[in-house]
């Protein structure tokens, strides 16, 4: 059973089309790669599957989406707002429950970041504020998972536990990453995506780095 | 249950939470020492008189409605006129500290006390109501002006060729970059110009307030609801009859168009300032001692209980207006409504924006009769509905991500906390005015400064009357300089067009 499917669906801005047509399903389990050079479409693909579906995904946005003058804890939990009733909800903002803060400030942990629970959003650095949006897809009932480039500001060995930690939490996940060793390493199957079609489609295990490389080479024919 | 440390400091509010709550607890204390009452016999069968006069407008007497509505045109535009060109020649000199004070104290006094000032020795002359327009509008637009000319980029002036005269260093270097701003603050103060002029009315000028006041005090209320209508047209459809081609040729008729009102009495002029505004003690040569009497009578017995109801219904006002603007904005936020819904939102927030806060302080005193009450609802309803504008529109501007909550989970994670900060900013620029007007109600009866100022004027005893509007321009400076201190320590930014 597909956890997302889509069928020959396009996009465009205006009179240019960006994307498509094309078709991509997507199985429960897998660990989708986006990869291709920027502009090729990757967001776009990522804002299609979201709006086709909606139900029982974490989105985790190129540009976040936090909200700058809410603490770390309240940008975390607001991955649960649609989970709790509206008055509990009211009730967390006011005066933060002591259940929620001890499962926000595990899941800060894992990410380092249980220091910074009570900051504003809008005082941390690049990569805090990556981490806090990260935070908030974790905590965020869903089984699967669509991001977009999730880890760009992370150095490598934080963005490789990142990664892993994104795996073993959603069922099913469609990251779309620049760094193509990364892609390659937490990945079962990779899309590549140029000029707005899917110009590769294959098991991450029988690909090397090299295999990608057309796809950022603008001028090169297609495969 | 336990907690750590770090959860105490979880409990640690905000600088901003706590300046709200600070706010919020000390209008609530004002709140039970107020007079709120409604006193008239049957207030809802007057409201209701008044809504059908809304819906059943009569119109049969275009003539007088046409030229309420004319004088009223023409009055905001020369006042206007003459208050932004010495606003702006006032902006060149402005670091001078002479001017800045100058400027501040002329704008913390009401144009209504400056029209019954000037009434005392124009008497009802068109001049009255020009110059009432034209100075405090004069401080208020070399204030804003200047800070519009430092906020345009320096780097121009800098490359400039030696040599260059400073006339056209200014002209070429600095202007163009701040004349979209100083446009839209212009054309922001011809609406509140209007308004200004409409009120003037009420102290007897030939204005929309004069016809009001008229057909109010007959029970004409489909007259009432006809001025109110125009009134609103006219507020929400500048756009489209203020052109910027268009204005040179107001400007230029309007003078013409303000009626002959009484013809000066020079030696009335002569009298004002050489009597009249004399302390009595000192004009009939009682000595120090006796001015001191005089004066500490005065204070103790109406400016400092004057202050008090002033600040109180203030505060409360200042709350209610926050609390207004809170609940307004969604009304007209994409984030919240539809297209048809928004119409009908700003529909609701033009009307209680265009409305001077003090018509509908006036004609909520008629329905509900003398308290405070008329005078809390109607600052904070104006006030409010400006406010709620203001952030629903930069709500507009916000992106959410598009898996963000929805109703009222949305309201409360995603768009105020997000909105709370210009929010402050803005409510703190409107406290100075709320004080303002709040002392100028006093004229419709209620406790504050304006009445105590409005009696003495009644009693003829203009000494009094000058020193009761010099503290209240004094408590209207200091509020100011609080607002500022507050702006600043809270680091809301600093915002040029949304003042005052």
């Amino acid at each position: 059973m597909s956890a997302l499917a889509l069928e020959r669906i396009s996009a465009a801005y205006g009179e240019r089309r960006v994307l498509g047509p094309l078709t991509l399903h997507i199985a429960r389990g897998e660990k989708v790669a986006l990869v291709g050079h920027s502009g090729a479409g990757k967001s776009t693909l990522l804002d299609l599957m979201f709006d086709k579906q909606r139900r029982d995904i974490a989105l985790l946005p190129q540009n976040l989406g936090l909200v700058q003058t809410l603490s770390v804890f309240h940008n975390v939990y607001m991955g649960r707002l649609a989970a709790h009733s509206t008055l509990y909800n009211l009730a967390n903002l006011i005066r933060p429950l002591p259940k929620e803060v001890r499962r926000v400030r595990q899941v800060l942990e894992s990410l380092d970041m249980a220091d910074k629970l009570w900051a504003p959003a809008g005082e941390l650095s690049g990569g805090q504020r990556q981490r806090t949006a990260i935070a908030r897809a974790l905590y965020q009932p869903a089984s699967v998972l669509l991001a977009d480039e999730p880890v760009s500001a992370l150095d490598g060995p934080r963005a490789i536990s990142v990664m892993q930690a994104l795996n073993r939490h959603f069922e099913t996940s469609v990251i779309a990453l620049h760094d193509v060793e990364l892609a390659l390493r937490h990945s079962t199957r990779i899309v590549g995506i140029r000029d707005g079609g899917i110009a590769l489609d294959r098991p991450s295990e029988h690909i090397s780095a090299g295999d990608l490389h057309f796809l950022y080479d603008v001028a090169a024919p297609a495969a | 249950m336990l907690r750590s440390p770090t959860d105490n400091s979880a409990m640690r509010r905000s600088a901003t939470v706590r300046t709200s709550v600070g706010f919020v607890v000390v209008a609530l204390l004002c709140l039970v020492i107020a007079d709120i009452q409604v006193t008239t016999v049957a207030p809802w069968r007057e409201l209701g008189r008044l809504l059908t006069g809304l819906v059943t407008p009569d119109f049969s007497n275009p003539a007088a409605i046409g030229t309420a509505l004319l004088r009223t045109v023409a009055f905001a535009f020369v006042g206007v006129a003459l208050g932004a060109s010495a606003g702006f020649l006032l902006a060149l000199i402005f670091h001078l500290r002479v001017v800045r004070t100058l400027c501040a104290f002329v704008r913390a006094i009401h144009e209504l006390f400056w029209a019954l000032i000037f009434l005392q020795f124009f008497g009802l002359h068109p001049l009255t109501g020009v110059l009432a327009i034209a100075l405090p509008y004069a401080g208020v637009f070399a204030k804003v002006y200047s800070e519009i000319l430092d906020e345009a980029d320096p780097l121009p002036m800098q490359v400039l060729p030696a040599g260059t005269g400073l006339i056209s260093g200014f002209l070429f270097a600095r202007v163009p970059d701040a004349w979209p701003h100083l446009v839209s603050y212009t054309a922001y103060r011809l609406e509140c110009g209007l308004r200004s002029s409409a009120v003037l009315g009420f102290v007897g000028m030939p204005t929309l307030g004069f016809a009001l006041q008229s057909s109010f005090a007959q029970g004409y209320y489909s007259e009432v609801g006809a001025l109110l209508l125009v009134f609103f047209v006219l507020i929400a459809t500048l756009r489209l009859w203020v052109r910027p081609w268009l204005v040179p040729l107001y400007v230029a008729v309007s003078p013409f168009l303000l009626g002959t009102g009484l013809p000066i009495m020079w030696g009335n002029v002569a009298r004002f300032f050489t009597e009249d505004i004399v302390p009595a003690p000192l004009r009939h040569g009682e000595g120090w001692a006796a001015l001191w009497q005089w004066f500490s009578d005065l204070l103790l017995h109406e400016a400092l209980p004057g202050v008090w109801t002033t600040v109180v219904l203030t505060q409360i006002a200042l709350v209610g207006t926050g609390l207004i603007a809170l609940l307004a904005f969604p009304l007209i936020s994409r984030h919240f409504t539809s297209r048809p819904g928004s119409v009908l939102g700003h529909v609701a927030l033009v009307v209680a924006r265009s409305t001077p806060e003090y018509l509908l302080a006036y004609v909520l005193l008629q329905l509900w009769g003398p308290s405070m009450l008329p005078a809390i609802v109607a600052l904070a309803l104006h006030n409010g509905g400006i406010i709620g504008h203001l952030i629903g529109r930069r709500s507009n501007e916000i992106t959410l991500r598009p898996d963000a909550a929805h109703g009222l989970d949305r309201y409360a994670y995603e768009m105020v906390p997000r909105l709370y900060g210009p929010f402050l900013a803005f409510l703190f620029y409107r406290w100075e005015i709320i004080m303002r007007e709040t002392a100028i109600l006093g004229i419709l009866g209620i406790a504050t400064l304006g009445f105590y100022v409005d009696s003495a004027i009644q009693e003829l005893r203009f000494d009094r009357a000058l020193v009761l509007i010099v503290i209240t321009a004094l408590l209207n400076i200091g509020v100011d300089s609080l607002a500022r201190t507050l702006r600043r320590r809270l680091r809301l930014r600093h915002m040029v067009n949304c003042e005052p």
